[in-house]
This record gives C-alpha cells, structure tokens and sequence, in this order.
C-alpha cells in the first residue's frame, strides 16, 4: 500500500517536475513585463516529440504594460522577449495576454491548445 | 560542319534557359511573399493544406475560414524550406500559421481565434469587401458587439 502511494507519488512529482526552458520563460515575462500574472504550460507532449521536450508552450501574461495596446502588440512584445527560445527550440507559443483589469473580467479559465496533426518534425 | 552548327545552337539554348531559370529562382523570397500578399484579399501561409492541414494551429485558422466562408489563397511551408523561413522573416513573426488581410500581417491562430470571438474578423472582412457567412446565418448580438 505504501509502496503504491509513493509510485503515484513520485509520478505526479515528474508530471510537474519544471523545465529548464519553462521556468526561462517564466522568469523572463515577469521581470520584462512586470507581470503581475504569469503561467507557463508545457504543451509538448500533445505533440510528436520526446518525453520531456520543451518545444510546445502556451504562455498567460497579466501585465499593465498590455494597456493600450492592440492584440497583434502584445503578441509581438512576448515574442521579441522569448525570441532567443523561439530560435533554439521552441517551435509552438500560444500567447494569452491581457491586462489586470481583463484578467479580473475574465473567467480566467484558459483552454488548452488544439490537438496536433503530426506536422512536427518535418 | 552542320554538327558544329547544332552543338553550338543547343549550347546557347542550354545557357539561356538556364539562365532564365536561374533569374527566376533568384527572385528573392521576400519579393514572391509580397507578390501573393498583394494579389490575393486573404492569404493563409499553414502547414497541411486546407483540407489535410498538419498542425492543430493551422487547422483552427482553417476551420474560422471554413465558418466565415471566406475566399482565400493558401500556401503550404512543409513543402517549402525557403517560404517558411521566408515568412517569418517578412512578418516578424515566429510560428506558422500566419494569416494575411489585404496585403497586412493579421495574426496567428491565437489572433484569429480571438477576432473571431470579438466579432472583429467580421468587421476587418468586411473592410475588403468580403461578407462573412455568420452574418446571414446568425445575426451578430448586441452584446457581443462591444
């Protein structure tokens, strides 16, 4: 019985268990934005990939800085922050971004991303 | 004499079709991407094509055409190297799909799923001329018209 406890255990500690690249995401919307909101999802093992990988993100930023300024901005704003990722291999970033005031508005429920098609890899 | 002739005649037949397919695969790639951005209302640059797409993403882009029922051109980046490095470059933008609107980078998927929710993609469709099918079947609500 303790046995099988400590199984289930130490697995759900790997399925959380924060990549190198997903807590560089993290750590880099929250000082560049001053987020006041940030998750990083790894999405990669919906996709074609290895166990592990950090190629599929998806990325919920809350931040003053998103004030004012158009969807296509803000997408642009957290691209340019994690362009250096994006070039070494992270291949998929869905980006949610939104202001305080939006956030609080919101259900703050985020969906996950579609299924892949088995387009990676090519 | 005559055989001198020939080979001398399909030599510079040789070259000249060389060079003039050399010409046209030289035309830069930012050049051809602005060409198809500009001839055509909408442009979709996806992996997969529309009916086969090969990435989730780019099927969402796909499916919110699908519902609107608009015209659009599509092109492939799995079956061109140099179109999808090129495209990232031309827009500034990381990832695939990305869609066009008369000639202007719109946005990916994220975008377009949420212009679609706003009832924005309506209005920007509209801008073009081109009438969504949402419209004629099912009146846009009050609400949702923020």
């Amino acid at each position: 019985m303790n046995n099988i406890l400590q199984v289930c255990f130490s697995a759900v500690r790997r399925m959380s268990t924060t990549g190198p690249v997903e807590s560089t995401i993290f750590n880099k919307l929250q000082s560049a934005l001053s987020a006041s909101h940030v998750n990083v999802i790894n999405e990669s093992y919906m996709h074609n990939v290895p166990k592990g990988a950090e190629t599929h993100f998806k990325v919920v930023v809350v931040s003053d800085k998103f004030d004012g300024l158009p969807l296509i901005k803000r997408h642009r704003l957290v691209n340019d922050i994690l362009k250096e990722e994006l070039q070494t291999g992270v291949h998929a970033l869905s980006i949610v971004a939104k202001t305080p005031k939006q956030w609080e508005e919101s259900d703050k429920i985020v969906e996950s991303s579609p299924n892949c098609k088995g387009g990676f890899g090519k | 004499m005559n055989n001198l002739l020939r080979r001398h005649v399909i030599s510079i037949y040789n070259n000249s079709v060389k060079l003039s397919f050399r010409s046209f695969a030289d035309v830069p790639i930012k050049d051809k991407i602005d060409q198809i951005v500009k001839n055509n209302k909408v442009v979709v640059f996806m992996k997969g094509v529309p009916d086969a797409p090969r990435c989730g993403f780019s099927n969402a882009v796909v499916q919110i055409m699908r519902m609107h029922a608009v015209p659009y051109e599509s092109h492939d980046v799995l079956s061109d190297e140099n179109l999808r490095q090129g495209i990232k470059d031309y827009s500034n933008w990381p990832t695939i799909p990305q869609v066009f609107i008369n000639g202007e980078f719109v946005g990916g998927c994220d975008i377009m799923l949420q212009m679609h929710q706003s009832g924005e993609l309506v209005e920007e469709l509209k801008k073009v001329g081109i009438k969504s099918a949402l419209l004629t079947a099912e009146p846009p609500k009050d609400e949702e018209k923020k």
